[in-house]
């Protein structure tokens, strides 16, 4: 007998879970309540993480990514720029990071090459001639709703139904156990329930008020982060600041502009968040201590989303106002445990880790259904995300 | 921070079409979809908007914007006056889906019959090396909804993925160049433009539909692939 999942959420992750489980053999539904993307995911920052902006303080998630960087290369080449990353030291202090950088990186398994500076300067003429090192990685950049689409894409093609503008209004029992959802479909207002075996939350910031709707709390902050696009490209490759995760650190580029971010701070709803005017200030300037006159460019866009950080208390510790200590790494959850059977959640991660994400996913839930298909994502390649409209 | 009546055409198939208005109040450093999203959020949960980046990269915002295609994104707030009424309406030439979405189908259809890349070579950063980055086209459709041509011939092929083929044959990437030549030499192709310009007017992309079928032509007629006789009639 074919189970049927229903997925709650169409960023990179529910898809990436979608993608997992039709190759396992799940039959899956997807419910989106808007547009593929259309949140965290879709306001990202487009960058295939090498790694190691995380080996200095969570090298677990470092090692996660250096691993599906390279897997992803392969598995959606035609949707990747991958001219690489370079990490520079703007000043003395980041250059006291660069020996136990280059250390953590060799441990975490993420590749990393000092270049000189001349050198450096030479790849990227517009750089900014005083850095002091420079570090070259294995960066890519990807437009988060095409990567979401290309999971989509395939998971159509093996059976999968994806409904967008339908959302969960609340979860359906079968006594015990969750056994469906209630959705409204956005379009005309109907409510209808989807009947499953088993319900997966891959609400990200939201996965919170999917879990209280069968009374399990569910530790995720939501912390969000500001990104400004300029209508220049500045660099070929993507740039980070050598030190430890901090505030405009990193610049992506990407078609004709160059996206500067991020910020992050915990925002209560993620359902609009404000981006305060001297945060946009921030970013511009952060640009330009890579770039002088990086903000000569028209500006070409603003956007801020919210992570779905996993926290316990779901409260902030004062010594750490902007979250940055909160970890990146992401868990998976059966909620039988909580007294909720045929729930499942995925939080936390990041875009760049979705595959190995939904890998966990697909394992958990297999050790709770007894199916034994291995996942197989990585090897199938993904089709192209046009192939999601037809 | 500035206040705004935004006047969004509302309804579906099934559904009457009216105008509603929402007043909002939001900074002026933001965009049009900073508004939206807003209204949405604190307003009215039942509005139907489609938006991904906020930085003209995924190609969804695309709406009218008091008549004139534009991404939401790329619409800053300080462009209107405080008060002022901001009409938005969804793209034309494209199925309504509700309120300010429409189904992209016919042009993603499009793009996929010419399996339109999205990674091409950089010709933009210095520093001497081969680099790639993406195409400039985000298949936002906002010239598909601008183009009258398009909105009498179903079938016209369309200034985006007219300006893809061209994109192609420039730079083939091992792709069939006889294949992409029928297609643009098509009665409902390249010959079918009546040069209008309002692609033009309307890209947020740098894409210049209307040069690259100007391109194509020469293209064809280089090639010994004369404007069809069914279009020439026309
Ligand atoms: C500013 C910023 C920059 C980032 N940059 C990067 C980067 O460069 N590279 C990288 O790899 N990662 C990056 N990340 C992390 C990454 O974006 C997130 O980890 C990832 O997108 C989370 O995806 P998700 O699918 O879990 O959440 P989301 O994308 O938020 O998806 C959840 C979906 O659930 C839907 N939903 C919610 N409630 C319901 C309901 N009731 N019914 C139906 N649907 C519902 C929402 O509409 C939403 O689409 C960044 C994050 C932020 C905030
Ligand atoms: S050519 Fe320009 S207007 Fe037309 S779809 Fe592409 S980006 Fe949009």
């Amino acid at each position: 007998m074919t189970l049927h999942v229903v997925i709650i959420g169409a960023g990179s992750t529910g898809a990436a879970v979608a993608h997992d489980l039709t190759l396992r053999g799940y039959r899956v539904t997807v419910v989106e309540r808007g547009e593929v993307a259309c949140e965290t995911t879709g306001r990202n920052h487009g960058l295939l993480h090498s790694g190691a902006r995380y080996v200095l303080n969570d090298p677990p998630a470092a090692r996660e990514c250096a691993e599906d960087n390279a897997l992803m290369r392969k598995l959606m080449p035609d949707i990747l720029e991958l001219n690489g990353g370079l990490f520079v030291a703007l000043n003395e202090e980041d250059l006291s990071y660069k020996e136990a950088f280059l250390e953590a990186c060799a441990q975490a398994g993420v590749p990393a090459e000092e270049i000189p500076i001349k050198e450096a300067l030479r790849l990227e003429p517009n750089l900014n001639p005083r850095i002091l090192a420079a570090v070259k990685v294995q960066d890519g950049v990807f437009d988060p709703f095409h990567f979401t689409l290309a999971f989509l894409a395939t998971a159509k093609h093996h059976g999968a139904a994806v409904h967008t503008y339908t959302e969960v209004v609340d979860l359906v029992w079968n006594g015990r156990s969750v056994s469906g959802v209630k959705v409204r479909d956005r379009r005309d207002g109907r409510e209808y329930a989807i009947g499953a075996d088993l319900v997966v939350n891959a609400a990200g910031p939201w996965a919170g008020r999917i879990g209280a709707m069968a009374h399990v709390h569910i530790a995720v902050l939501p912390v969000a982060g500001t990104m400004v696009a300029v209508g220049r490209r500045w660099v070929r490759r993507v740039i980070n600041r050598l030190c430890p995760p901090c505030d405009g650190g990193i610049i992506v580029p990407q078609r004709r502009n160059s996206v500067v971010g991020t910020t992050s701070w915990p925002v209560e709803n993620p359902d609009y968040i404000a981006i305060p005017p001297e945060q946009v200030e921030a970013m511009l300037a952060a640009g330009e201590e890579f770039i002088p006159g990086f903000r000569s460019a028209p500006l070409r866009g603003i956007s801020a989303a919210a992570r779905p950080l996993l926290h316990e208390s779901s409260q902030l510790v004062t010594a750490d106002p902007g979250a940055r200590g909160v970890t990146r790494g992401f868990s998976c959850f059966n909620h039988a445990r909580d007294g909720a059977p045929g729930l499942f959640s995925i939080i936390g991660g990041k875009t760049t880790t979705s595959r190995l994400m939904a890998e966990v996913m697909g394992d958990v839930i297999n050790e709770a259904t007894g199916i034994t298909n291995p996942c197989r994502t990585r090897e199938v390649p993904l089709l192209p995300y046009h192939a999601f409209y037809v | 921070m500035r206040t705004l009546n935004l006047c969004i055409l509302r309804g579906g198939p099934g559904r009457p079409a009216a105008y509603q208005t929402y007043r909002i109040t939001v900074d002026e450093h933001l965009n049009i979809l900073d508004a939206v999203q807003k209204v949405w959020a604190t307003q009215d949960p039942t509005l139907l908007f489609r938006h991904a980046c906020h930085h003209a990269s995924c190609g969804l915002c695309g709406v009218r914007v008091n008549g004139r295609e534009r991404l939401m994104c790329l619409t800053p707030i300080a462009e209107f006056p405080d008060g002022a009424t901001v009409t938005l309406e969804p793209l034309r030439n494209f199925p309504w889906v509700g309120d300010l979405v429409v189904d992209v189908k016919p042009l993603m259809e499009r793009m996929a019959a010419i399996q339109a890349p999205y990674v091409r070579r950089d010709e933009l950063t210095a520093g001497g090396e081969e680099g790639t980055r993406f195409e400039d086209c985000i298949e936002c459709g906002l010239c598909m909804s601008a183009c009258p041509v398009v909105g009498s011939d179903s079938a016209y092929l369309g200034p985006s993925p007219l300006a893809m083929i061209k994109r192609l044959l420039e730079e083939p990437r091992g792709r069939d160049i006889r294949s992409l030549c029928l297609l643009a030499g098509d009665a409902h192709g390249a010959w079918r433009c009546h040069s209008v310009m309002e692609c033009v007017e309307v890209c947020p992309s740098h894409v210049d539909p209307s040069q690259a079928i100007g391109w194509l032509r020469r293209y064809l007629i280089l090639r010994g692939r004369r404007q069809p006789a069914e279009a020439q009639r026309r």
